[in-house]
């Protein structure tokens, strides 16, 4: 815990954003760490993989676009030092009639979380707890997430997005030739990694009911491979990969799958995602909601993930094919 | 007491730091790492808030007795995907008043906004 | 179906949004969009009457009963919301294609009704729930949208807007989810009923103290009330017009309903107003509020800037009305939502129709208007009327049971002072209204015509929405008060 406090005072002084971006890599990481040490084993792997991979990543590449330093603020901020302290007293203040950290007696302790814990196997029949009030308990709150990630897609997509101009794409080719040679032996590594972290990612997303994973996690992993790939081999050949229409229908298909599962149940006539309504057996039933919204998270998590990498990419590129023509 | 609150004490003070930047500092890119810190601050008070004494990892095992709460583990799943939408589109928009404006500094922005008028 | 409305509600245009992007002509998208929301205002009328003749309607989503399960609870309050909120979304639309031609790049268009959709289903979500945290998962979705709506805007401030309201709504929602933390702490639960028959027993605790001002101070960033109304002039300035139009009706009375939510339904009134002295802080800050946002916007050049002020004073007004904490001074602030939600989306969608014609906002650009859009410009006149309160207008029904309501409690100096700032209203109505009449055209321009069909109808709609209900007071009367007295716990 004292590691955190140091890490965030030391991004509090520091002027270098890059430090302060490899600064904030190992706050999450050391977050993620905590997590486990706290129980939370899917919260530990989600944000290792959000808050150390994919928060650093886009902070690198709009840094590159946006300069690296930052200048000094003029004024004294004693305004500022006054809101946060009084904000912070007050949340001390409050803690004071709080149940002691760890303490079993606590409120939330005994009165919905005993359910959970006790009657979701008979009633899902999942071992990862969290995965059934995730997907089945609550599976409307994860529609919820899903659609934020998808808004965030969006937004990215009608901030950023760039036409791409064909003599972009010649200039790109000559640039990726010269890459690999520099570049080769991590070329070769990449190609062979490539297809394990594909690998992983099915595996995270389909063993989630057994372990710590999920969709979320999945279509995280997923993204860092396509991500690795583009990294290395440039964004043109990426591109003629994975098509930026097919990507976006892809995106749109994840939430509908989800929300459809909703609309299935509603059909035959119980409540939106009652998923004892999809089969005979309300455990089954369980069981194929659950795998069908995973996949729906999995699907549009991965692809809005490569939808903001290709634009944030895309425009970086666009930006200096535009210094390139002014020189 | 002290020690059965010392851990959401330093929560708090890390909480408040992720605050400081983000209403302190002028440069965009460090007012979102700022969020960042503060959101996931919040994260891991939830997650203290957990914790169960000799529990271990909500997922059901054979022989083991006492679960940490798996509540709080699910609405921290959503909140940190919530948080990198939110510094997504905050990043982007970045990009953008950098493109427009040549600067991502909160006092040049304002001023050139001044000059207009 | 029918026992299904409430989820349909907001399933409704979140699943549109996708599907918008499976579509490939942005004209087919427009049309899309535009019947989805219309589909929305028809299932949120069938709520309301559902609501107003069995009471609270409560569904369990998943089939999983609460506090185990998410549950939407519809009573007279969020039905009346719902239908305000997803009523303008519909007539907006109407305008939306003309408008975003000129204003949006043509690639994004697409995209843009994407945002709409996924706004909409974000405000319905968080006014039909009944669990905290989907609230705030759902006003993650409503900010998100608008945020990136906000900064489509063609004026570079649009950015840095959108940028400096992304910040302070991320504070605010975060403050939101501290608070929301610490309620569950206390007591085990997230689902507003439950919260509020637990909160009792644990409401002398300095946790549950902190709990509510988190909340109330999240809540208050997003509602703008002054002083934390910072981000609103500028992001309602530069958006697109039809973001404008839409939000200014809409978003800030998402925030109104959940400080009322929380304030009457979770923490309970005892706890919230006598424990804790929010009467007289609201009061004296909606009343700074009006003032100060009436008086700064007697200053203003651009036209938008001035009507964004006035909406934070109008904001004060329903503070102030919330600040009375009697049947009557909720009914008040409950008529002043759906009043203002028809003033200013006409005031909006007709400066967007200036906007379509002439390019500009700025005051300077206005004079002869009067002449050369004439349609546009009474409309233009007959919103600021009802701002000011003139009658036969809905502006003068909600100013009417404020004022009562203030001298029902024996507030005899509020209620001047309300009267006082209507006549701040009067004096920037007037700086439009002589520009528009009383001033010629400025050189070089040459005849403009009307506006096009598209934005008079929907201007026209709510305008003529203004004077109907504020002749023919009896629905809104009805549903406000009926909405009030039930979360006083008065029978109606």
């Amino acid at each position: 815990m004292a590691f955190l406090v140091g890490v965030a005072f030391a991004i509090v002084r520091m002027k270098d954003l890059l430090a302060v971006i490899m600064l904030l890599g190992i706050y999450s990481l050391l977050s993620a760490s905590f997590f486990v040490a706290m129980d939370a084993a899917d919260v530990a792997f989600t944000e290792a993989a959000v808050g150390a991979g994919i928060s650093t990543l886009l902070m690198l590449v709009t840094i590159s676009m946006t300069g690296r330093s930052e200048h000094p603020v003029r004024h004294k901020p004693l305004l500022a030092l006054a809101v946060v302290i009084i904000t912070g007293s007050l949340l001390i203040y409050g803690t004071l009639d709080m149940p002691y950290f760890g303490s079993a007696e606590a409120p939330i302790h005994q009165h919905a979380a005993p359910r959970y814990i006790n009657d979701s196997m008979q009633e899902i029949g999942v071992p990862n707890i969290v995965t059934s009030v995730l997907a089945s308990y609550r599976a409307f709150d994860t529609f919820g997430e899903v659609v934020v990630i998808f808004t965030a897609g969006i937004g990215v997509l009608a901030l950023l997005s760039v036409v791409r101009r064909r003599e972009y794409t010649i200039n790109d080719d000559s640039f990726n030739h010269s890459m690999h040679e520099q570049h080769l032996i991590l070329r070769i590594v990449t190609k062979m990694m490539i297809p394990f972290i594909l690998l992983f990612a099915f595996y995270v997303q389909f063993h989630g009911d057994f372990g710590p994973g999920g969709g979320f996690q999945a279509g995280v992993i997923f993204a860092s491979a396509v991500f690795l790939y583009t990294m290395l081999f440039g964004t043109s050949t990426a591109r003629q990969v994975i098509n930026q229409s097919f990507i976006q229908l892809l995106a749109a298909t994840g939430v509908l799958l989800y929300g459809s599962v909703g609309i299935v149940s509603l059909l035959i006539g119980k409540e939106f995602f009652d998923y004892s309504a999809l089969s005979a057996d309300p455990i089954t039933g369980q069981h194929l909601g659950i795998l069908l919204i995973e996949l729906g998270v999995g699907i549009t998590v991965a692809s809005i993930m490569i939808i903001i990498f290709f634009n944030f990419v895309g425009r970086r590129n666009n930006l200096q094919h535009k210094e390139n023509e002014g020189d | 007491m002290l020690l059965g609150l010392y851990n959401y004490w330093v929560v708090i003070v890390l909480m408040m730091v992720g605050f400081y930047i983000v209403i302190a500092h002028g440069n965009l890119i460090k007012k979102v790492v700022g969020l960042s810190i503060f959101q996931t601050s919040v994260f891991i008070f939830y997650i203290s808030m957990a914790k169960v004494d000799g529990g271990s990892a909500p997922i059901l095992a054979e022989g083991i007795k006492q679960y940490s709460n798996p509540l709080p583990h699910v609405l921290i799943l959503t909140a940190i995907v919530v948080g990198i939408a939110t510094t997504a589109l905050a990043l982007a928009l970045a990009v953008r008043i950098k493109e427009a404006y040549g600067s991502i500094e909160e006092e040049e922005i304002q001023k050139k906004d001044n000059q207009i008028c | 179906m029918l026992t299904h409305l409430p989820i349909l509600q907001v399933i409704v245009p979140l699943m549109a949004a996708p599907l918008c992007l499976l579509l490939v002509r942005p004209r087919l998208v427009w049309l899309f969009t535009l019947i989805a929301s219309g589909f929305t205002f028809l299932i949120s009328s069938l709520l309301l009457q559902q609501v107003m003749t069995s009471g609270t309607i409560i569904y369990e989503l998943g089939g999983w009963e609460a506090p185990w399960g998410i549950e939407y609870r519809i009573d007279q309050l969020n039905a009346f919301l719902l239908l305000i909120i997803s009523a303008i979304s519909t007539v907006v639309l109407f305008a939306a294609d003309t408008s975003i031609r000129q204003e949006i790049p043509a690639d994004r268009h697409t995209l843009f009704y994407v945002l709409y959709l996924l706004s909409l289903a974000g405000m319905l979500g968080i006014v039909a729930t009944g669990d905290a945290f989907n609230v705030f998962v759902f006003l993650e979705i409503s900010s998100l949208s608008a945020y990136a709506l906000i900064a489509l805007g063609k004026d570079r401030r649009a950015l840095w807007a959108s940028y400096q309201y992304l910040i302070m709504g991320t504070i605010g929602a975060t403050f939101i989810l501290i608070g929301i933390g610490l309620m569950y702490q206390m007591t085990g639960t997230l689902n507003m009923d439950d919260l509020s028959r637990r909160l009792p027993e644990v409401a002398q605790t300095r946790t549950v103290f902190t709990a509510f001002a988190f909340v109330i101070v999240g809540i208050c960033l997003k509602l703008a009330m002054f002083p934390l109304h910072l981000w609103l002039p500028n992001a309602y300035a530069y958006a697109p017009s039809i973001v404008t139009a839409f939000l200014a009706a809409t978003a800030t009375k998402v925030a109104i309903y959940l400080l009322i939510r929380f304030t009457f339904s979770v923490f309970d009134f005892s706890f919230s107003f006598t424990h804790i002295p929010l009467q007289i802080l609201f009061v004296v800050l909606g009343l700074t509020g009006i003032f100060v946002a009436s008086t700064t916007a007697i200053y203003q050049t651009n036209v938008k800037h001035l009507f964004a002020y006035s909406s934070i004073a109008q904001i004060g007004y329903m503070i102030v009305g919330f600040s009375v904490s009697t049947v009557a001074g909720l009914t008040a602030t409950l008529l002043h939502v759906f009043n203002h939600a028809l003033m200013k989306g006409a005031l909006f969608l007709a400066l967007g129709a200036v906007m379509y014609r002439i390019g500009s906002v700025q005051l300077t650009q206005f004079q002869g208007l009067g002449r050369q859009m004439p349609l546009t410009m009474a409309a233009i006149v007959i919103g600021g009327l009802s701002l000011i309160g003139v009658p036969l207008t809905v502006g003068f029904v909600s100013k009417w049971y404020l004022i009562l309501a203030a001298i029902e409690n024996g507030w005899w100096p509020v209620a001047v002072l309300i009267l006082l700032g209507s006549l701040l209203a009067i004096v920037y109505v007037w700086r439009i209204v002589e520009a528009a009449y009383f001033k010629l055209p400025p050189d070089g321009r040459e005849s403009i015509k009307e506006a096009p069909l598209s934005f008079l109808i929907p201007i026209w709609t709510l305008v003529i929405a203004n004077i109907y209900f504020g002749v023919d007071t009896r629905l809104s009367v009805q549903v406000a008060q009926a909405a009030s007295q039930s979360l006083f716990g008065v029978s109606p």
